[in-house]
């Protein structure tokens, strides 16, 4: 249902539209990791636009994204806390590796290369998935958001160094994992 | 410096966040410590994995129409041009309505949008397998004279590499009924397809950036040519491209 309210300034609507939505596709891929279901996702994607629109006046650029992310950041949270009786899965416990396809290939793009490559990333969505919360969340704004540090300091609330060492740690797990994984798969 | 920095260093090296002094040091570590040298291998390979799958999810459909449909529409009252088109299709008015010009407008405008749309199509089949390069190569001097013949422009092709832009080739497309000159550059895994036009218009117009079906355009004109670079990168990233690609043109137009 369109909210209308009586005092929206147009202007300031057209503004918000035309900054935030083109990073609809970068929203909902960060919701996805955090969240880990697309249902959910979606709900805390909707739930973060209308939330941005209504405190669109504590945006101070230069980038929109590292606001909207904060913003989605904190609608997360609630929902980890909601979950909370329920606890994620950690890196320790890796999916079986029976299941899993080796993460190296050769780069040739023949049609069966394409699906390699489609499992591919299907097997490092689950290696990601795996990471605990803090260390998936600076992974995923760093690879697939592509933010600088800085951004990321900024949409977690967090200094540059805990950013990095953050990282560090991420991808020392994800690697500890990709390599558990190949062994396996041999 | 102790390995210990150098395990968290070496990410910062890797993305491209270390300033000239700090990468020397931590390069010098590197060279100097077996233990770092095959961790810094194994975590570059593991980022160009990482880059080079599909990990980004693309918002559904249906929660792009429910986000919009939450937000106010920024213009409520006003119809939109598409309403206004219909209204000339039926045939009412359209004498009156030329007279005072609002025709013109109104179809430049939609003209704009058509084109625009033919780019987002054009992009969209140059992803499927097999078409995204009728030359491939990453050397500017076999990409350039490829197109000589093909089309009436001679496209500038610019290697962005050092700046982060990978040119990987040149294809030859259709827009508007008639042959049109792509370049192809790579920002990790995301495609950009720069499509190069000639158009009457020789001044200088600045770039501004629009969103069409998911994708951001940036259009700009110089000295008689129409850009219009496409691809699924943020607005910022294909900004820095465009204004990347622009400096490169004057300085090569200078030097």
């Amino acid at each position: 249902m369109p909210v209308f309210s009586f005092d929206h300034d147009p202007d300031r609507t057209r503004r918000f539209r035309e900054l935030t939505l083109p990073h609809l596709n970068d929203v909902y891929t960060l919701a996805r990791y955090l969240l880990r279901d697309a249902a959910d996702a979606e709900d805390a994607v909707q739930e973060c636009y209308l939330r941005a629109l209504k405190h669109f006046d504590t945006y101070r650029g230069p980038a929109i994204r590292p606001w909207l992310f904060a913003i989605l950041r904190n609608i997360c949270r609630a929902e980890y806390a909601r979950r909370a009786a329920a606890p994620a899965a950690t890196i320790e416990d890796t999916p079986e590796a029976a299941e899993q396809t080796p993460l190296w290939h050769e780069s040739q793009e023949t049609p069966e290369a394409q699906i390699l490559r489609e499992r591919d990333a299907d097997a490092i969505r689950r290696l990601i998935d795996t990471l605990a919360e803090p260390f998936r969340e600076t992974f995923v704004l760093r690879e697939i958001n592509n933010l600088s540090y800085r951004e990321i300091a900024e949409t977690v609330g967090a200094p540059v160094g805990t950013v990095m060492s953050r990282l560090a740690r991420a991808r020392a797990m994800l690697r500890a994992a990709w390599i558990a994984e190949q062994e396996a798969s041999r | 410096m102790t390995c210990e920095e150098a395990e968290i260093l070496i990410h910062a090296l890797i993305d491209g966040e270390l300033d000239a002094s700090h990468a020397r040091e931590v390069e010098a570590h590197v060279a100097a410590c077996t233990h770092c040298t095959a961790a810094l291998a194994a975590y570059r390979q593991m980022s160009q994995v990482i880059a080079g799958a599909a990990l980004r999810y693309t918002a559904p459909e249906s929660l792009r129409r429910r986000v919009e449909a939450a937000l106010p529409k920024a213009t409520a009252a006003a119809p939109s041009r598409r309403l206004v088109l219909r209204g000339f299709a039926m045939g009412s008015a359209v004498s009156a309505l030329a007279a005072t010009g609002l025709v013109a407008i109104v179809l430049r405008e939609d003209d704009e949008q058509r084109i625009m749309s033919e780019i987002v199509s054009a992009h969209l089949r140059s992803l499927q397998a097999g078409h995204l390069t009728d030359v491939l190569s990453t050397d500017q001097h076999t990409v350039k004279p490829w197109f000589n013949g093909r089309i009436d422009v001679a496209p500038p092709v610019i290697d962005l590499t050092a700046q982060g832009f990978t040119l990987i080739g040149g294809r030859l497309d259709y827009v508007d009924a008639r042959p049109i000159g792509a370049v192809v550059y790579k920002r990790r895994a995301h495609v950009i397809n720069l499509f190069v036009a000639q158009t009457a218009n020789t001044e200088h117009r600045a770039a501004r950036t629009e969103t069409l079906q998911g994708y951001n355009i940036r259009t700009w004109s110089d000295r008689g040519l129409k850009f219009w670079a496409i691809s699924d990168i943020g607005a910022d990233e294909l900004a820095e491209f465009s204004e990347k690609f622009e400096a490169a043109t004057r300085a090569n137009k200078e030097g």
